[in-house]
Parts: C-alpha cells; sequence; structure tokens
C-alpha cells in the first residue's frame, strides 16, 4: 500500500483550506444568526455516518489477510466496539482491541 | 469565580485539558505510524498535522490514498468527516462571535474536539463570562494539547519507518475508528445512523473509487435526522 506522491500536497492543502472554511464558517461568516434546526439535526449525525462505512470493508476483507476475514481483526474490532460502548473511554477502547488483536494473532500463530 | 481575570481562565482551561493529553499523544503517534507505513515522508506527515489538524480526517485521506481513490474522492470524503466542525463552529457563535475576527479565525484554526467539548460546557455553565474570558479558557485548553499533537506525530513519522509488517498497524486505523464512534452511539438516532452507514458502504463496496462511501453517509445522515424527529415525536405524544 503506497499513495502517489503528486496528489499529496494537493490533499494536504484542499483539506486545511476546507477544513478551515468548515471551522470557521458560523463563527466567522453567520456570527449570531441562528441556524436552520434541519441543518443542524443532520450535521449532528456527520461521525457517526461517515466512520462506520469507512470502517466496515477494513474489517470485513482486511488487505493483510487478502481479503478475507480473519478471527483476529473480527474480535478485536467487536472488542473494540464494545469496550468503547461501555466505558464511553476512547483510548480504553484502543487499548483492548489492541490487546485482543496482538493476543488472538499470537494465539492463532 | 467572578475576578474578571482572562490569565484565571487561561490557566483554568489548560488544566481542565490535560486528561486528553492520554488521548491525544498515542492518536498523534498513531498518525504518524500509520502516515509513514503508507509512504508518505515526515513533511506530508507534518503538512497534514499542521495544515489539516484533524485527526480523524487525516486517518481517512490516507486510508482512501492508499486504495489509490481518485483526489476528489479522497478530499471530499476527508471533509465529509470534518461536517461535525460545521455544528461545533455554530454551537460556539453566540458565545466567541463577537470577539474580534483574527480571535475568531485562531478559534477556527484551533478547534478539536476536545476543545470544544470542554469550552461549550464552561460558557453553557458560567454564562456571566465575558467575551475575552471566553477566548482566554479556550486557548488555555489547546495548550496543552495542540503542541504534543504536533511533536507525537513527528516521532510517530519518524519512528514509524522501523516497525515490521508484524505487528498488523493496518488494523490500528479500524480500532481507533471504532473507538471512535462507539462513545458516539448515544441514542437509537445515532446508532441507526451507523447500521445504514455499515449496511450501504457494504452494499456499495462495488461503487468505483470510494464513492459507495459518500453514498452511505449521506444516507445515514438523512437515516439519523429522520429517526430524531421520530422519537421526538414518540416523547411529546
Amino acid at each position: 500500500m503506497t499513495v502517489d506522491h503528486s496528489s499529496v500536497w494537493l490533499v494536504i492543502f484542499a483539506l486545511a483550506i476546507g477544513s478551515f472554511l468548515i471551522r470557521f464558517s458560523f463563527l466567522g461568516l453567520i456570527g449570531d444568526r441562528p441556524m436552520p434546526e434541519w441543518v443542524l439535526r443532520h450535521l449532528r449525525y456527520t461521525p457517526v455516518a461517515v466512520l462506520p462505512g469507512l470502517v466496515a470493508p477494513l474489517v470485513l476483507w482486511p488487505a493483510a489477510t487478502g481479503g478475507s476475514p480473519d478471527p483476529a481483526r473480527l474480535s478485536a474490532a467487536l472488542v473494540t466496539l464494545l469496550v468503547g460502548y461501555l466505558s464511553r473511554n476512547v483510548l480504553a477502547a484502543i487499548l483492548s482491541g489492541a490487546a485482543t488483536l496482538y493476543g488472538m494473532l499470537f494465539l492463532l500463530g | 469565580m467572578t475576578s474578571s481575570n482572562p490569565k484565571r481562565h487561561f490557566l483554568r482551561g489548560a488544566r481542565d485539558a490535560l486528561p486528553f493529553i492520554l488521548v491525544i499523544v498515542p492518536f498523534a503517534l498513531l498518525f504518524g505510524v500509520v502516515a509513514t507505513e503508507a509512504g508518505l515522508n515526515v513533511a506530508e506527515v507534518m503538512g497534514f498535522t499542521v495544515l489539516v489538524i484533524a485527526g480523524a480526517a487525516q486517518f481517512a485521506a490516507v486510508q482512501l490514498m492508499t486504495e489509490n481513490a481518485p483526489t476528489l474522492i479522497v478530499i471530499l470524503t476527508a471533509l465529509a468527516v470534518n461536517l461535525r466542525m460545521a455544528m461545533y463552529s455554530a454551537s460556539l457563535t453566540p458565545y466567541l462571535g463577537s470577539a474580534p475576527l483574527w480571535r475568531r479565525a485562531l478559534v477556527a484554526y484551533l478547534m478539536v474536539d476536545q476543545a470544544y467539548a470542554l469550552s461549550q460546557i464552561k460558557f453553557e455553565l458560567e454564562p456571566e463570562l465575558t467575551v475575552t474570558e471566553r477566548f482566554a479558557y479556550y486557548i488555555g485548553t489547546v495548550v496543552p494539547l495542540v503542541p504534543l499533537w504536533y511533536s507525537a506525530s513527528y516521532v510517530g513519522a519518524v519512528a514509524g519507518a522501523q516497525i515490521p509488517a508484524s505487528f498488523a498497524l493496518d488494523f490500528a486505523l479500524p480500532i481507533t475508528f471504532l473507538a471512535m464512534v462507539a462513545p458516539a452511539l448515544r441514542t437509537v438516532a445515532h446508532v441507526a445512523a451507523a447500521v445504514t452507514s455499515v449496511v450501504l458502504a457494504l452494499l456499495m463496496a462495488w461503487m468505483p473509487y470510494g464513492s459507495g462511501l459518500l453514498v452511505a453517509a449521506i444516507g445515514a445522515m438523512i437515516v439519523g435526522a429522520q429517526v430524531e424527529l421520530l422519537m421526538a415525536k414518540r416523547a411529546t405524544r
């Protein structure tokens, strides 16, 4: 897995400008005027709408195993999700997911 | 607590942000390592870290670039991950909207999840704060975090090249994203949006260049918003 270097800086600058404009948007331009409720209602769900869809294929069809489902990666994903949901603690979820992954990789050889 | 002293609120913000160092440092290290594994050089890693300064969006961009998605798709998807910041911006506007333009620009550049979360709660609980005090508190919350975000990312980029493939770092990214999403599954609407996102992304996996993910994300946002309306309607009945 390698990236095409000709486009890396284009991506960096586009994301830098785009991210700044998103962050500055209301603070800078709209001022104190209120936002339409329906816009806020959709924006509320952006993290949970984008990240699960991005992760799902990586969990089910990892490139490292040639795209076939892998018990170690599947169980690490489940443990991460469960610990994160129950503890509401990002760091605890990452650590238990990593521990599960390495534990399973070690056990399964 | 009634004295008008920006310095005090600045220090208070810095103190409140200290626990988040435990989240920021490993996350930044991981970005440095994952991006280096994907083939980025140190300058490119630091370009992301300093100019974009948004962990989840950076991870998403790097992942899509390794899949050789077209540049436009990479940019749109990573910006979609950052759209939540528009919500942060909107919710801070009543508190900081009357600050000078350069201060609002600085607040925008430094807008990270942790600074937003701390400041929003503080401003809501202490409505008597002046705009200057609010700005001081906000800057205080990022002071322990942002320099560490830069430096840990650099360390990760330099160390990343030396980590062998047997460490299964390909899976660092899925674990990090799942860990970020899980605590956000607070309501039925959030769960519905997440499930929609997964199902649509898997069904649309045949679509070229990762464009299926954009379709899945838009569908999931609509489902989340509609379920929220439905639940609210049911609650008032």
